[in-house]
């Protein structure tokens, strides 16, 4: 079967690419947009290094074929710092060394923003719960809920 | 592998009856790509139903009636305020598949068609009295949730079949119902044991119920011996031993790594009893 024409929104920016229909999303979005933020873990929707966002919901890009984000409208961790600032997760995330290795970092980042977009008071059970899908073998996760919520406070404007 | 997204039904099973090889219908896909990436399932023909009108809707009919489309996710399943309102227990059924990722994707039809015994989302449909449409090259037929799920993995639709939207029954003034689970952790597993219950009363007395078993048998089942118990009872203690002894009675589990058949014919009556109440709180209208 030949490539299928893809025309997709990602990161507010209209691209084009042409996929495998057998082809993930998350391999669309590394091999043929070179957005190579968005990292594999186990490719099987258990890790959730590969979260994007896709028409506002937050989905692992493993589990989604690159020809159903035709006329999606995509965001990757790629537009979450904006004209060079750090979004607040992010600096919180460093500020409290929330993470070692990093693989596993853009997908928390994309999930906890994903979170905040729509709680921006969490308690801390909803953010652990709300991350459950999202692994990481180095922090023990504490460091991460801790930056979580205090990025959240100073959204807030609580901080 | 071709890829289609027609946007009919009718296109949709003349594709899936058309179709030559491994056909797999996909809406969530958090089954179907998880399966073709451990190379389990190679379709030959995808066919995507998600640009089928309709398929995306969720709505409560003047009758009380909910119709459910097959491209709903749990996620949109869990912000539907009066769908929860009316089945709390399938809307938590749903809501323990995977994570939050995979509750922006995964649907109640997927789960269903999956044939899991340890479909979460299914017990709870089951309780309920849902039915499903099924469409296919020799019309539309309504089927009982029960009657989909073979046998793990298979379902009783034939080739060129598809099922088209799921239907709740009209939920009543004084029915509720609830979906308990067991996992040795407290989030993103498997069901060892699940067990839904519906119940509808009418003062204090229930006047009739329905509940279904997972993971304890290669389909879901249904325990009507169970339901018998209960039913013309206010719940008490003697009517909850009785259906317990008659959930444990309907458990034909295996033993594996997640527990022994001893262990889940036991949970399953302590889920039983757990869930017996807490539905009948929520069909009192207590918050539960």
């Amino acid at each position: 079967m030949s490539k299928i024409h893809v025309t997709t929104t990602v990161n507010n920016e209209v691209v084009e690419f042409l996929a495998d229909p057998r082809e993930t999303l998350l391999d669309c979005l590394r091999d043929r947009l070179d957005l190579t933020g968005t990292k594999e873990g186990c490719g099987t929707g258990d890790c959730g290094a590969c979260s994007v966002t896709v028409d506002g919901t937050l989905v692992c890009s493993c589990l989604v074929l690159g020809v159903e984000a035709e006329g999606a409208k995509i965001e990757t961790i790629e537009n979450m710092a904006q004209d060079g600032a750090l979004h607040p997760l992010q600096r919180k995330f460093i500020e409290h060394a929330a993470l070692q290795c990093g693989f596993c970092t853009p997908g928390i980042l994309v999930a906890a923003k994903a979170l905040l977009d729509k709680t921006p008071d969490p308690t801390e059970t909803e953010v652990r719960y709300w991350l459950a899908g999202n692994l990481c073998r180095c922090t023990g996760y504490d460091k991460i809920i801790r930056a979580v919520m205090d990025a959240a406070a100073e959204m807030r404007g609580a901080a | 592998m071709q890829y289609h997204s027609p946007t009919s039904f009718d296109a949709a099973v003349q594709l899936a009856q058309d179709a030559t090889g491994v056909t797999r219908f996909l809406a969530g896909g958090t089954d179907v790509l998880v399966q073709m990436r451990a190379g389990m399932v190679t379709p030959d023909v995808m066919i995507d139903v998600k640009k089928i009108p309709g398929v995306k809707d969720c709505v409560r009919h003047a009758d009380g009636r909910w119709v459910i489309g097959i491209a709903v996710s749990g996620a949109e399943l869990g912000a539907n305020a009066e769908l929860v309102a009316d089945w709390p227990g399938v809307v938590e059924g749903m809501e323990l598949v995977g994570s939050t990722q995979v509750q922006g994707r995964a649907t109640l039809v997927g789960n269903l068609c999956n044939g899991s015994p340890a479909a979460d989302s299914v017990p709870g449909l089951v309780a309920a009295g849902a039915t499903v449409r099924v469409s296919g090259p020799n019309g539309v037929r309504q089927v009982a949730i029960e009657d989909i799920p073979a046998g793990p993995g298979k379902t009783t639709l034939a080739k060129g079949e598809m099922i088209t939207a799921i239907e709740l029954p009209p939920r009543g003034d004084s029915g509720g119902d609830c979906y308990l689970r067991f996992i040795p952790r407290t989030e993103m597993d498997i069901a060892v044991v699940g067990c839904a219950i519906n119940v509808v009363l009418e003062g204090d007395k229930i006047t009739s119920a329905r509940i279904a078993l997972g993971a304890v048998a290669p389909t879901i089942v249904v325990v009507p011996e169970a339901a018998d118990a209960i039913i013309g009872t206010a719940l008490d203690d003697g009517a909850l031993e009785k259906m317990v002894a008659a959930v444990r009675a309907a458990c034909r589990p295996i033993s594996d790594k997640r527990g022994t058949a001893e262990f889940r014919t036991h949970v399953a009556g302590v889920l039983a009893r757990r869930a017996a109440e807490t539905a009948l709180r929520r069909a009192k209208g207590e918050k539960a």
